[in-house]
């Protein structure tokens, strides 16, 4: 098991090399403007609307926005190329009945962080709830592929690392767009990376300790993650849709850690 | 004990003469227009239609030739679903409203519906949404009524074109709501002299009367209604947001699903209409806005974009999104669309442009042909007063007008699906 954990971490290392590459590669987003042309102003000047003393609702902190812009281009490449069709076949051939026990399974092994993050909130009746939750779903549920808790009056605690940050007041940082994994930012990023290592040092992977498993389990829980989210990339139509989904991220975040 | 009984009898009794008053009468929940508008119709409240139908995807390229500025990349093909049935069966065009997609959630709903009625469905974006200006509009200024149902029948003809072959149409149908409704007579009437599909019937749902009104009506809702002005649209965003968080950490089992407006009303029933009518008018400014930059940047206009500047793919695009933001559709109307038709016949006043922008304009036409249908509310918000009353005048008994739903908020409402598909069905006897 020490190991496999010194495996992750150096996965995890190279990743975030990787990443930092990107960063400092420094992708520009101005407007590519040429010394040498004379550009015309337009009737409605961005100097005769926009104010130093307003606030605006689309302003959100993104200093690493060519990256993150890239980002968002790569993943509706990925998910066209790649993510998507393996989904799109997965629902072809996965009755609707089977897909829902998937996903009631992959919610049953998640409990594990819905349980650590509520405990550290100390929402002391949310973390016995998600305990509860689990017990009964495992046996009576059958290995969570049912959720009988749910009809039981014992509705799921959806908590996670970043929420638990912004809960004890760290603030979100940076917006960073991830590849493959989509908006996020600072805070809920290192919470992703906390909840992923928590999950695998000490959550289920780690009682069942073995590789093949964990490795089917994360690709299982990957496909069905995408199945159930119903967003899609530059699927609005709208020239603004990085800055409106940066926005809602924001405030969506907000809702969620008000819980 | 005898009280308790009297007490169920007299609760029995209010119940049974309660269902027989209100029996034949109309019992979508909303009565405030604009409650209905934004809440539309719950899920408890609307007709049950199938959960998956076998809906497929395509894009076709109206301008193969056109050369698409980086920023739009992603625009210029249009994107729109189809279903088929296996049988010989009639064909439905469906039109969707201002800003909208082929795939907006009214769009899936009237698919449904007449899918599960038995007909073909071919579903298309609004001409006034990006997708749309950049692939298939000719001039890339939208909002003309004719311009853009001529540009209409072409993808339709287009499209069918491409599905002729494995479609058994016995006739065609069309259908469209808000400007959709107003664009599919406008559609209709060209047909008369095309005759690509002699379209056998045709329904407009909620449409506006005059597109000129209704954006002013649109266009005010927002600057009218945000507490101390536009300025501070922040603070009012963040209410909402709060609100919203107060909602999903108290509320009863509130999840971010379709029911969360609806349980976010019933939670924390604002006190006044004003921030629903702010909210009707942001979503109609975010629509103007995409409309605006797309043929700003597309047609060169020197609207908010300098003319010779040339934006890629990734280029930061947010003051450009923070000017427009200020701009009416007002604005847009006088900054783009007058200019554009000006250019090309400098006689044009804006007083005739306004003139053709209406139902009214084809007044004869939608007054004698039998094949028109309509569907409206008596307290649409996008309707000046007098409006519905013209409606009604013009349409006669071909009219259904329900006495509340706002606009398109109670299109879900089984009363409102069934008026919808059966206008169809008696056509196809």
């Amino acid at each position: 098991m020490y190991k496999s954990i010194k495996h992750k971490v150096r996965i995890l290392t190279i990743a975030m090399a990787a990443l930092a590459v990107l960063f400092a590669s420094g992708c520009s987003v101005t407007p590519k403007v040429d010394p040498d042309i004379a550009y015309e102003p337009p009737k409605h000047k961005a100097e005769d609307y926009i104010k130093e003393t307003v606030v605006y609702a689309a302003d959100v902190y993104d200093p690493w926005e060519g990256f993150n812009r890239r980002a968002y281009t790569f993943n509706y490449y990925f998910d066209k190329f790649i993510y998507l069709p393996i989904v799109n076949t997965y629902e072809f051939i996965t009755p609707n009945y089977v897909e829902k026990r998937v996903s009631n399974f992959v919610d049953n092994v998640f409990e594990f962080n819905n349980f650590t993050n509520n405990l550290l909130q100390l929402k002391l009746k949310r973390t016995g709830i998600t305990l509860a939750r689990f017990l009964v779903n495992t046996t009576l549920g059958i290995a969570g592929l049912w959720d009988p808790a749910t009809d039981l009056g014992m509705k799921r605690q959806t908590e996670d690392f970043g929420q638990t940050l912004g809960h004890y007041g760290v603030g979100d940082g940076p917006y960073i767009v991830l590849p493959v994994f989509g908006p996020s930012n600072l805070r809920d990023t290192t919470g992703l990376v906390t909840d992923a290592v928590a999950f695998s040092v000490a959550g289920p992977p780690a009682w069942v300790d073995d590789d093949t498993t964990t490795l089917v389990f994360n690709g299982v829980a990957a496909v069905d993650k995408r199945h159930r989210e119903s967003f899609r990339y530059y699927r609005s139509g709208s020239p603004f849709e990085y800055d409106m989904i940066r926005m809602l991220y924001k405030s969506k975040r907000e809702i969620e850690i008000a819980k | 004990m005898f009280k308790r009984l009297d007490r169920i009898l007299g609760g029995c009794l209010c119940v049974l003469l309660l269902s027989c008053g209100l029996a034949g009468a109309y019992d979508y929940p909303f009565a405030d227009p604009y409650v209905a508008t934004v809440v539309g119709t719950p899920t408890e409240y609307m007709e049950v239609l199938p959960a998956e139908v076998p809906v497929k995807f395509d894009t076709l390229q109206m301008f193969p030739e056109r050369d698409v500025p980086g920023i739009l990349w992603n625009l210029d093909e249009l994107r729109y679903s189809y279903i088929r049935q296996k049988d010989p069966a009639p064909l439905i065009f469906l039109i969707a409203g201002t800003g909208a997609g082929f795939n907006s959630p009214k769009m899936q709903l009237m698919q449904k519906a007449f899918y599960r009625a038995g007909y073909h469905v071919i579903s298309i974006s609004s001409p006034t949404h990006p997708n749309f200006i950049v692939a298939a509009s000719t001039s890339g200024v939208p909002g003309h009524l004719e311009e853009d149902s001529a540009d209409l029948y072409k993808v339709m003809q287009a499209i069918w074109q491409k599905h002729q072959k494995k479609m058994k149409v016995t006739e065609f149908y069309l259908t469209g709501y808000s400007l959709g409704a107003a664009q599919s007579a406008f559609i209709a009437r060209l047909d008369e002299q095309e005759q690509a599909f002699n379209f056998r019937k045709v329904l407009l749902i909620n449409p506006p009367v005059s597109l000129y009104n209704s954006v002013l009506i649109l266009d005010e809702m927002l600057e009218h209604n945000i507490p101390g002005g536009l300025d501070n649209f922040k603070a009012f965003y963040q209410r909402i947001v709060n609100a919203f968080a107060d909602v999903y950490a108290h509320g009863e089992d509130v999840q971010f699903n379709n029911d969360f407006l609806y349980r976010a009303y019933e939670y924390r029933k604002p006190s006044s209409d004003e921030p629903l009518a702010a909210l009707i008018g942001t979503s109609f400014r975010i629509s103007s806005e995409n409309m605006a930059f797309t043929t700003d940047v597309l047609t060169k206009a020197g609207y908010v974009v300098p003319k010779n500047l040339v934006l890629r793919r990734h280029d930061n695009v947010r003051d450009y999104a923070k000017v427009l933001s200020r701009l009416s559709f007002l604005d847009y109307f006088r900054g783009i669309f007058v200019p554009h038709f000006q250019a090309q016949d400098p006689s044009v006043t804006e007083a005739q442009l306004i003139k053709t922008l209406s139902l009214r304009s084809l007044d004869e036409y939608l007054r004698n042909s039998a094949k028109f249908g309509l569907i409206g509310n008596e307290d649409d918000l996008i309707l000046l007063p007098g409006e519905i009353d013209y409606l009604r005048d013009l349409f006669g008994s071909r009219a259904t007008i329900f006495p509340h739903g706002g606009h398109c908020g109670n299109m879900a409402y089984p009363d409102n699906v069934s008026a919808m598909v059966s206008f169809f069905a008696d056509a196809k006897n």
